[in-house]
């Protein structure tokens, strides 16, 4: 196993369709037209040498070194900038190229520090391997002159450095920083012999609008910018693809290694969901993967109140189990189940919910996704047939409007959001509805066309205004809609829509969002040739959720927006593996393949592979669980990789709910908030540590591959057979690759995902079968799944948590870039260095009413309860509007938010709680006494005798 | 906040599962919210909400009121069936 190289072509592919031969070299090569004569000579396998090009980038032609000579033009063009043409005749080496080469490579080493060997680029560095190429012997020059040797390293930054000595201002930095992530943080400073990459104007990087992506490191050709980690461990000597652990976006990163040491995660250009980009996140903060606080030894104890006791596993497992089977004795059989987690791999979630569903002989079986998109999969699935987004990431590049509705993907989902922005700079247009003015509402080359800053809670009723001014105006695509939808069903839903309280002009009273601009945006995304639809958790986490994305679906199939490249309705998911978790049966009313557990037939298959019989059924959700812990008829709980305390609503009702329990099992690399309610505590592990597969937001299944030992000895996957097996149940897989076989064997959709697929292709799309044999990048194309699109009525209700005199602003939460959902992994990373502390955004017209400065503690109190934190006052929340992020348990920021949730799922509504902010002199009651209470359950006591 | 009592959250819950389709023709209506309830609601949770019912039904909605009625009888016939 070595070092995976990549081919870097120098040039971008050309995507057209007419081919173009050439002879390079005395060698015949046909390409598509604009193809570059780099990247043509590439292919060919001859490598023509470079330094300022790349295939992530535009063509540049700065360096000089990639010259060639063409028969019948004059002069020597840089190959990288000049395209093929056909007949043409290309000379990439004679004695003229050579000197020219070499007097160019003359010229940059005679101002670069000749430290190849204690250079952390050392035998990683294209202007070594360059020098080499021309065959560069000496410097006439000498060294003496003016240079920049003794320029100042910038190491402000956590993860990388930035030595300007080393640099040969070939402008890769500050071009990807433009072109692959869209943030123009870095330029180029002065002319001449002065010029130096800069970021910003007398900043460093740390203090910069650089969002730490690692583009420019990437593509550094020298050791300029380059990773701490490398600077401090050597260069890697293997490696392996694998797939991030954090969003839902699913970058594929190379794991490059020295021994079962992680030294870097490099982005991989094959990836299908980043094609070579990356975030803060996935490309820096893996850290937390051996972090001291990872628990690697199993953990029980009586009590809750008791300091824990290491065991052995058996003794662990064993416990769990007869704790488990006593429980049943006494409360019956239904009263334990578990929650599977999104952070898992597919093989993890399917063996939980199949540990629950035939171990425990019951569906009391939920995941993580009843707290975010479950109202995606109840509202797509009823409009289109299918629990899932419709598109795959590429789609955007195709698309002309741009509605983004509820999400802040450049925090989200960054590597996404840069693919979007690339678009958007092409020249797409922006709608953006959020009740916060995102980055994407205004940042650097991005300006939404139109911001509907709506009132937290309107979604339904905004979404509709716009599918009034659409039908109203004539602009509805009526041959798509009786085409591919129920026409019956279509006219009942337009004469619902079109009454006067959806109006524009009627909801703009409830919004706030001038009728003019809703009528504005409708106009836009309608008569667009490819509308597309991206939206997140600002959509999911109402009360009126589900209602959220049946009147989105709607929208798009009034449109016509269905079926094609540039169009669709895509959920931007959470967390790495929300879609693989809810496909493999995670929810307590369905099996794998989303099939209800009433259906004899779909029991039936199960039933004759697992040999057991099922219930039919539905369980209890995690609220539900929680209820009935407090009626004292549901006593266990198995948690595998969630933390509910920290992530769940109304925190105070969810440690009632644990403690009530008799048992609660927590498998996790933390002792995370929810274990400190738990009586057996099973050491997990990380992505790094294990193999199996997630799933994308865009349905793309990818391989984890294990690049390093268990560090608590034991995939996620063997921990839950050990329990499935002292539970009685006959589980016996060798490799995930066997679980998912059995997938496959028992689900229609992955009826073709093997792992030998995957090694083939690399990743592929549900729906995998016969049908669609390398999978499905686009859905809906030419009918629905479900057979006729369905125009589903989703009239407007408002939410019962209302403003008044004592709560009288509107909390929304949300996310930051730096960190990840409850923060367990990226607090512990450097990650914390931008993100301390939660912050309470405020307005600055709220805050002086309040007679409340910038970075005062504040006391946010709500119906549910309260808290403390520090203000950050800005105008990005509306005045009435505040906002908070959730990452660290000091600020409970789900003691807040209310038990209200989403009428068909219960998806809590965490984007609207009635709240009321005064001055405060630092943390609650509660805070205090939440974290004394945290650090007393945290005690691990003796070791215990084998 | 929400209500606190474990039946009452479940009448809570009911009543805005009727809103959402109070648009419906009545009888639509009530198949729809029956349907929602046999798909997504644990046994003992229904066990709750019937005891309820029978106790009264203080505070539901007509529609999911009917929901349940239908449900209960549909439930005793099959028993004596």
């Amino acid at each position: 196993m070595g070092l995976i190289q990549e081919i870097d072509y120098g040039t971008k592919a050309s995507n057209a369709t007419k081919l173009v031969t050439l002879r390079i070299d005395g060698a015949t090569i046909t390409v598509p037209e604009g193809t570059s004569v780099m990247r043509a000579a590439t292919e060919l396998g001859t490598q023509i040498p470079k330094l300022c090009a790349s295939d992530m980038l535009d063509s540049y032609g700065s360096c000089r070194l990639c010259l060639v000579e063409i028969e019948g033009r004059a002069g020597t063009p840089a190959s990288c900038t000049t395209p093929v043409a056909e007949g043409m005749v290309v000379h990439t080496q004679n004695a003229k190229l050579a000197k020219l080469r070499k007097g160019v490579m003359e010229l940059y080493i005679s101002d670069h520090p000749l430290d190849c060997l204690t250079c952390s680029a050392n035998s990683n560095c294209e202007l070594q391997d360059m020098a080499g190429a021309v065959g560069l012997r000496e410097v006439r020059y000498g060294y003496d002159g003016a240079n920049h040797l003794d320029s100042v390293k910038d190491v402000s930054n956590p993860y990388f450095q930035f030595d300007p000595a080393k640099c040969i201002v070939c402008s890769r930095c500050v071009r990807a920083c433009a072109e692959v992530q869209g943030t123009f943080a870095l330029t180029i400073d002065g002319s001449g012999f002065s010029s130096k990459v800069s970021p910003g104007i007398g900043e460093d990087f740390f203090s910069s609008e650089c969002v730490s992506c690692g583009a420019c490191v990437q593509a550094c050709p020298t050791a300029t910018l380059m990773e701490k980690s490398v600077i401090e461990m050597g260069q890697p000597e293997h490696s392996a693809v694998t797939t991030c652990a954090y969003c839902g976006v699913g970058c594929t990163f190379k794991a490059e290694m020295r021994g079962e040491e992680l030294v870097r995660m490099v982005p991989y250009k094959d990836g299908k969901a980043n094609h070579g980009h990356s975030c803060v996140k996935g490309r820096f903060a893996w850290g937390y993967a051996t972090h001291r606080d990872r628990i690697t030894k199993p953990m029980i104890r009586a009590k809750i109140t008791d300091p824990w006791q290491e065991v052995s596993w058996d003794e662990a497992i064993n416990y769990a189990a007869s704790e488990f089977k006593r429980i049943q004795a006494n409360y019956g059989k239904d009263s334990i189940g578990g929650i599977t987690s999104s952070r898992c791999t597919n093989e993890e979630t399917f063996l939980v919910q199949k540990l629950i569903r035939a171990g425990f002989g019951n569906n009391n079986v939920d995941t993580c996704a009843r707290v975010c998109h479950s109202p995606t999969g109840y509202g797509l699935s009823k409009t289109f047939g299918t629990s899932a987004g419709t598109q795959d990431f590429d789609s955007v590049e195709d698309s002309d409007t741009i509605l983004v509705i509820g999400a802040n993907p450049t925090d989200g989902h960054p590597v996404f959001a840069a693919r979007m922005k690339r678009r958007l700079r092409e020249g797409a247009k922006l709608i953006v509805v959020d009740p916060r003015r995102t980055d994407l509402v205004h940042s650097p080359h991005v300006n939404a066309d139109y911001h509907l800053a709506l009132k937290p809670g309107t979604n339904v009723a905004v979404v509709n205004a716009l599918s009034h001014a659409i039908i109203s105006e004539g602009l509805a695509d009526e041959d798509f809609i009786r085409d591919q939808c129920d026409w019956n069903e279509y006219t009942e839903w337009a004469e619902f829509i079109l009454r006067p309280h959806n109006s524009p002009e009627a909801v703009e009273k409830l919004c706030g969002v001038p009728a003019q601009t809703i009528r504005d945006a409708a106009r836009l995304y309608a008569t667009a040739r490819n509308g597309a639809i991206y939206y997140g958790l600002g959509v999911t986490e109402h009360s009126q959720g589900t209602s959220t994305v049946l009147a989105i679906a709607n929208l798009a199939m009034l449109t016509g927006n269905i079926g094609r490249k540039g169009v669709g309705v895509n959920p931007l998911r959470g967390q790495n593996n929300v879609q693989g978790s809810c496909d493999m049966g995670s929810f307590p009313h369905e099996f794998p393949g989303y099939r209800h557990v009433s259906n004899a037939s779909v029991r039936e298959i199960f039933e004759k592979d697992w040999g057991v019989s099922l219930s039919a059924e539905p369980g209890l959700r995690i609220p539900n669980m929680l209820d009935a812990a407090m009626d004292g008829s549901f006593m266990g709980l198995y948690i595998q990789g969630e933390d509910i305390v920290q992530s769940d609503p109304d925190t105070q009702h969810i440690v009632s709910g644990l403690s009530a329990m008799e048992c609660v099992v927590v498998q996790d690399l933390f002792l995370n908030e929810t274990a400190n309610y738990a009586h057996v505590f099973l050491p997990g592990c990380s992505f790094l540590e294990k193999d199996g597969t997630f799933t994308n937001a865009e349905r793309r299944i990818q391989r984890v591959r294990k690049v390093m030992s268990p560090k608590n000895g034991y995939g996620d996957w063997e921990i839950t057979q050990k329990l499935a097996q002292a539970m009685g149940l006959d589980m016996h897989y060798n490799h995930p690759s066997e679980i998912m076989d059995e997938v496959a064997r028992t689900t229609n959709s992955f009826a073709g995902v093997s792992y030998d697929l995957l090694e083939r292709m690399g990743s592929v799309q549900w729906p995998c079968n016969e049908l669609a044999p390398e999978g499905t990048p686009i859905m809906h194309i030419g009918a629905f799944v479900r057979g006729q699109g369905q125009f589903v009525i989703a009239d407007y209700l408002p939410t019962d948590e209302k403003t008044g005199p004592r709560f009288p602003l509107l909390l929304t939460t949300g996310r930051i870039l730096s960190q990840y959902n409850v923060g367990a992994q990226t607090r512990r990373t450097e990650n914390a260095q931008w993100h301390e502390e939660d912050l309470l955004e405020i307005h600055p017209h709220d805050a002086e009413l309040r007679g409340v400065k910038d970075g005062d503690w504040v006391k946010l109190a709500s119906r549910a309860g309260e808290t403390s934190l520090r203000v950050k006052l800005t105008d990005r929340v509306a005045p009435g509007v505040v906002y908070t992020t959730f990452h660290h348990p000091i600020t409970q920021a789900n003691v807040i938010t209310t038990d209200y949730s989403d009428w068909a799922t219960n998806c809590p509504e965490y984007k609207v709680t009635a709240v009321q902010v005064s001055l405060s002199n630092g943390p609650s009651e509660w805070q205090t006494s939440y974290m004394a209470h945290a650090a007393e359950s945290r005690r691990i006591g003796a070791i215990a005798a084998e | 906040m929400s209500p606190n009592k474990n039946s009452d959250k479940l009448v809570y819950m009911l009543n805005h599962i009727g809103k959402v389709f109070a648009l419906k023709p009545q009888d639509q209506a009530v198949a729809e919210i029956t349907d929602h309830l046999k798909k997504f609601w644990e046994k003992r949770m229904l066990v709750q909400i019937f005891n309820h019912v029978e106790a009264g039904g203080a505070g539901l909605d007509p529609l999911p009121k009917q929901a349940l009625q239908n449900m209960m009888a549909q439930s005793a016939q099959t028993s004596v069936n």
